[in-house]
This record gives C-alpha cells, sequence and structure tokens, in this order.
C-alpha cells in the first residue's frame, strides 16, 4: 500500500494516516469506538454503577443523612408490607397490561402482515407508526380528557342509558373507584393506549416471517382453522410476542407519570423511586427501588433469549 | 384461516385496533377549538380560533418551545456522529466485546427512563455539576444514539463492503473513500435516523424532570399543566401542534427509508 501510495504521488501526514488505518484495521476500529465508548460509559454506566452503589448504603433514621457503609438492610426494607405491595401491584399492572396489549395486537398485527397489500400496508404501518411516535404527554393527556367526569365516555354512557352498568362497574373493589379518572381501570387504560403500539411492531415482524405454505399445509392435512392458529401460527409468533412483552412490561415497570395524572393514590415502583429520591431525600432506597425492576428485565430477558425473541425484534 | 381473503372478524379486529389507536388524538384536534376553558366539557358547548391566538402570545410557551428545539437539535447532532461511529465499528468487522458495544448502546433505552433520570441526577449531585441546558442534553443525547445506531446499522448491513475496497483500490484514501463513498450511500438513514432522535428528545420528559433543574421545556410545561390544570385551552392548543409536528418527522423518515428492508423507527 505503501509502495502504491509512492507511486501516485500521494504524501501528507492525512493520506499517511489514511494507510496507516488500513493496515492496522483493529486501530480504526478502536478509533471508531472510543468517542461512543467514552461518552455511554463514563455518563451511562459511570452513573448507573454509582447509583446501584448506593443501594447498599442505608439512611440514619435520625439525622436523615446517608451512612457510607455497606449493608443490606436497604434492600431489607424492600420487603416491608408496605414496600413489597408497591412492588406487586406494578408488577401486576404490567402483566396485565402486557396481556392485553398481546390480544389487541395481534389482529392489527395479523392482518397487516397477511392479507394488507400495497397502499393498505402503509396506511397499516402509519397507522401504528404515528400513535407510537406521538408525544406521551399528548396521549397520557388525550386520556384525562376522556376519563374526566364531564368528558366523552361518561357522555356516551349517559345518551347510550348505560350509565348503571358503569356505576356498578365502579363500585367493584380494587379495580373501581370514585370515578374512572382516579381508579386501576383507568390507568390500566392509558398504560394500555401508551404502549399497544410496542407490542404491534414485533408481532409483525414474526408473522411476516410465516410461509403462508405453512397455513395452507395445516389445513390441507386436515386442521381447522381454530387448530392452525393454536398449533402453527401460534407457536412461529410467540417470538414476537415475547418481544413485545418485553417494551410492555419494562416501560409499564418503570413508569411514573401515568399512575400519577390517571389513578388512584396508591403508588407504583416508578412513584416510590421518583418520590423517594425527591422530597424524602432517601437516595439508598430510591436506588434499591430501582433495582426491582433491573433485576425483573434481566431475568425476563434471559427467559425471552432462550425462547428466540431478539430474532423478532 | 387459508383463504386469502381475511375473515369478517378478523376486519373488524383489526380496524378496531387501529380506531383504538388513533381517536383519542383525534379527540385532542377537536378540543383545541372548544369554547370551554374551566373543565373538559364534551360535546364542546362551541368552536373558536381564540385559542390559536391566546397560545401565540403566550412567551412562557415560546421559550419552552426554543430550549426544546435547541436540546433536540444540539442531542441530535451529538447522537448522530456518535451512533454512526459506532455502527460503523460494529458492522465492519467481528471483534471482541461487539456484543458489549451494542448492548452498552441499547440499554439507556431498554432499561426504564425513571433509572436513567435518577442515576444522571445523582451522578450530578456526586459531582457537583450545577443543573444547565448541557445537563439535559448529556441525557438526551444517550438515549438518541440508538435510534441513530439502529438506522446506520441496518443500511451498512446492506452495503457491500466491495465498494470500499474498490474504492481504495482505485487510490482514494479511507477520508476520501468516507465522503464519495460511504457517505452517499447512509446518507438517507442518517437523515432518518437524525430526524427520529430529534422526535425523540423533543417528546422526551421523564429523564428530562430530573436533568432540567428549573429550566421548562416544552413536555415538561406540558407536565406541569397535567398535573395541575391552570389554562386548559392552551394547553389543548400545545398539545394539538405537538402532535402535528411529531407527525412530520415520522413521515419524513418513513419516506426515507421506503423500500429498505428495515424500516425506520421499529426500535423507539
Amino acid at each position: 500500500m505503501s509502495d502504491l501510495s509512492l507511486h501516485t504521488g500521494r504524501s501528507g501526514p492525512l493520506t499517511r494516516l489514511s494507510d496507516w488505518l488500513w493496515r492496522n484495521p483493529r486501530m480504526l476500529i478502536l478509533l471508531l469506538l472510543t468517542p461512543p465508548a467514552l461518552w455511554l460509559g463514563i455518563i451511562y454506566l459511570g452513573s448507573l454503577f454509582a447509583l446501584l452503589a448506593q443501594s447498599f448504603f442505608s439512611i440514619d433514621e435520625f439525622s436523615g443523612l446517608i451512612v457510607y457503609e455497606f449493608t443490606l438492610k436497604t434492600y431489607g426494607e424492600l420487603f416491608t408490607p408496605a414496600n413489597f405491595d408497591i412492588i406487586v401491584r406494578t408488577v401486576v399492572m404490567a402483566a396485565a397490561v402486557t396481556v392485553a396489549a398481546a390480544l389487541i395486537s395481534f389482529p392489527i398485527a395479523y392482518y397487516a402482515a397477511r392479507y394488507a397489500k400495497g397502499k393498505w400496508k402503509a396506511v397499516f404501518y402509519l397507522g401504528v407508526m404515528l400513535p407510537l411516535w406521538s408525544s406521551y404527554l399528548v396521549k397520557v393527556y388525550s386520556w384525562k380528557l376522556i376519563l374526566a367526569k364531564e368528558g366523552i365516555l361518561n357522555w356516551l354512557f349517559e345518551i347510550l342509558h348505560m350509565k348503571w352498568l358503569l356505576e356498578a362497574y365502579l363500585a367493584i373493589p380494587v379495580i373501581g373507584g370514585n370515578s374512572l379518572s382516579v381508579s386501576w381501570t383507568g390507568t390500566f387504560l392509558v398504560f394500555l393506549y401508551v404502549w399497544l403500539p410496542f407490542m404491534v411492531l414485533p408481532i409483525q415482524a414474526s408473522l411476516e416471517r410465516v410461509p403462508t405454505s405453512m397455513l395452507e399445509a395445516s389445513g390441507d392435512l386436515g386442521a381447522n382453522p381454530g387448530q392452525s392458529f393454536r398449533y402453527v401460527l401460534l407457536p412461529l409468533a410467540l417470538p414476537g410476542v415475547i418481544a413485545g412483552s418485553i417494551f410492555t412490561f419494562s416501560l409499564t415497570l418503570g413508569d411514573y407519570i401515568i399512575p400519577q395524572i390517571v389513578g388512584s393514590s396508591r403508588r407504583f415502583i416508578g412513584q416510590a423511586v421518583y418520590s423517594y429520591q425527591g422530597t424524602a431525600g432517601n437516595i439508598p432506597l430510591a436506588a434499591a427501588f430501582a433495582v426491582v425492576p433491573i433485576v425483573i428485565m434481566g431475568v425476563y430477558l434471559w427467559v425471552a433469549k432462550r425462547k428466540g425473541a431478539f430474532d423478532a425484534l | 384461516m387459508h383463504s386469502d381473503r381475511a375473515s369478517l372478524g378478523l376486519k373488524i379486529a383489526a380496524g378496531a385496533g387501529l380506531a383504538f389507536m388513533h381517536l383519542p388524538l383525534l379527540l385532542i384536534f377537536i378540543y383545541a377549538f372548544t369554547t370551554e376553558d374551566k373543565s373538559y366539557q364534551w360535546p364542546p358547548p362551541g368552536l373558536t380560533l381564540k385559542w390559536f391566538s391566546v397560545t401565540w402570545s403566550r412567551p412562557d410557551v415560546w421559550e419552552a418551545l426554543s430550549l426544546s428545539v435547541r436540546v433536540a437539535a444540539i442531542s441530535t447532532a451529538i447522537a448522530l456522529v456518535l451512533g454512526t461511529l459506532c455502527a460503523a465499528a460494529v458492522s465492519r468487522t467481528k471483534f471482541f466485546g461487539r456484543e458489549a458495544v451494542s448492548l452498552m448502546v441499547i440499554l439507556p433505552i431498554a432499561l426504564p427512563g425513571i433509572i436513567t433520570g435518577i442515576s444522571l441526577r445523582s451522578a450530578f449531585n456526586l459531582a457537583d455539576i450545577p443543573f444547565s441546558f448541557w445537563t439535559i442534553v448529556l441525557g438526551h443525547a444517550t438515549f438518541c444514539v440508538v435510534v441513530v445506531y439502529n438506522n446506520a446499522v441496518a443500511r451498512f448491513r446492506r452495503t457491500s463492503g466491495s465498494l470500499i475496497e474498490a474504492s481504495m483500490d482505485l487510490g482514494a484514501d479511507s477520508f476520501q473513500t468516507f465522503r464519495h463513498v460511504i457517505l452517499p450511500n447512509i446518507a438517507t438513514a442518517l437523515l432518518a435516523g437524525g430526524m427520529l432522535a430529534f422526535a425523540l428528545s423533543f417528546d422526551e420528559v421523564i429523564v428530562t424532570t430530573f436533568t432540567a433543574g428549573q429550566q421548562q421545556t416544552l413536555p415538561i410545561w406540558m407536565l406541569e399543566e397535567l398535573v395541575r390544570p391552570r389554562q386548559r385551552p392552551v394547553t389543548n392548543v400545545v398539545a394539538m401542534v405537538v402532535v402535528l409536528v411529531t407527525f412530520l418527522p415520522i413521515l419524513g423518515a418513513y419516506y426515507l427509508t421506503r423500500g429498505t428492508d428495515t424500516v425506520a423507527g421499529q426500535g423507539k
């Protein structure tokens, strides 16, 4: 290479640097990676580990100051009834949102993957993309409008003369409440709405890869549509469902804004983290709480990887 | 199930699903014109354009908007550089730790935003860094890298390595090859990634609440209104404008990457 550059009359430090990089591809990789690795390594991983380290400290109950000594006491506090309730509640909510999102997404994804052609393909694609990328807060806000006492949902129940049905539903303990906007049902609806597009895309991606001939073969061999779905389509689409569930589950676990705006006063993990680090100033407990979604997601991702979900991302 | 026509049940379920995703957004558009300013009354008692001019003359909305745009622009620029470098390294060769690099890029978006947020905040506290424009940018650029990275990696994978070799064989050095061969090939992918990164940063609220201090980006302004509604009509108008503004980069990114096997934006 250097011989050639002599012949063609190329010289100058830039050319020499370029030739040197060409001969040393490892150095090129190193140079390419250094800036992003420094940025993400120092700013992101650095602060993440600093936070996690703080979960092994504890807070002095009298002075309210952080005691910088290694202890597992803060993790123990996670298992007091009040805190453990928060964790269970959040995980149940995340699971419910994930299941509902999968049920609603499947027909959309299936239609888009198998039947939508040409223009309709684009309509379905953008139809999922636009809500996915629309402002998170605007989406939450739209539900505040819908669920408000004077809002459209109550109005609909009223003109359909179904007000009694809504009231009977709200009278159910746990999922009901004074009105939809301060009930868990409200929180659930908003979570479902906001994370739904994250479920549709991976399911659609995995369904696109199911050859039509497989379903035809299943039918030819005597399976009815239900059986084809149960024994052929669903197993092949499962990686996509799991990939989507990673998003819906993880996003629900960490959110603190939705339950604060639409929901009851009973808190979720995100709200607990937020209030412990803020007004309470109990960074160690906030950090320990933050570890909970990380651990849950770690286990979840490990299982998902074994099921082959990452090929569908 | 094996016919070429969808069953009626499937059509209804798919249509209803799409409607569920879009009707709430449409509702925002109607509320922007309502004459009611004390409650979220439905149906609107009347329609008016008054709130658009009221919003137009609000300095706090303009300041928040300007901060959001500046933060998004700088964060996108940083993410473009870092994301492209990472993608170039990962897609060109297999090297030790390649998986770790892609994991590190994806992590800020895979973990809940609140974790990124309080990590950064406690790190700023430990290092005695006061909140400023740059603390917001620091957070935003970190999670924007992944969007650019995803788009660039997909394009690098489709760009044949022999193009680069041919350019070098014809006497171009690495920089000329980058300028005249690689850049034109990946330009649309970078543009699409940049647009999505901009949209992501422009809309971000969870990390921003931890890194902004007293400053107000547009999402933070909206969050305040959501928690304590004081000026509902102005919020309605801002919400509608935000929806319209975020649609533009998404449509743009879609048309730029259409026809390639990976379309932009799938991995938000």
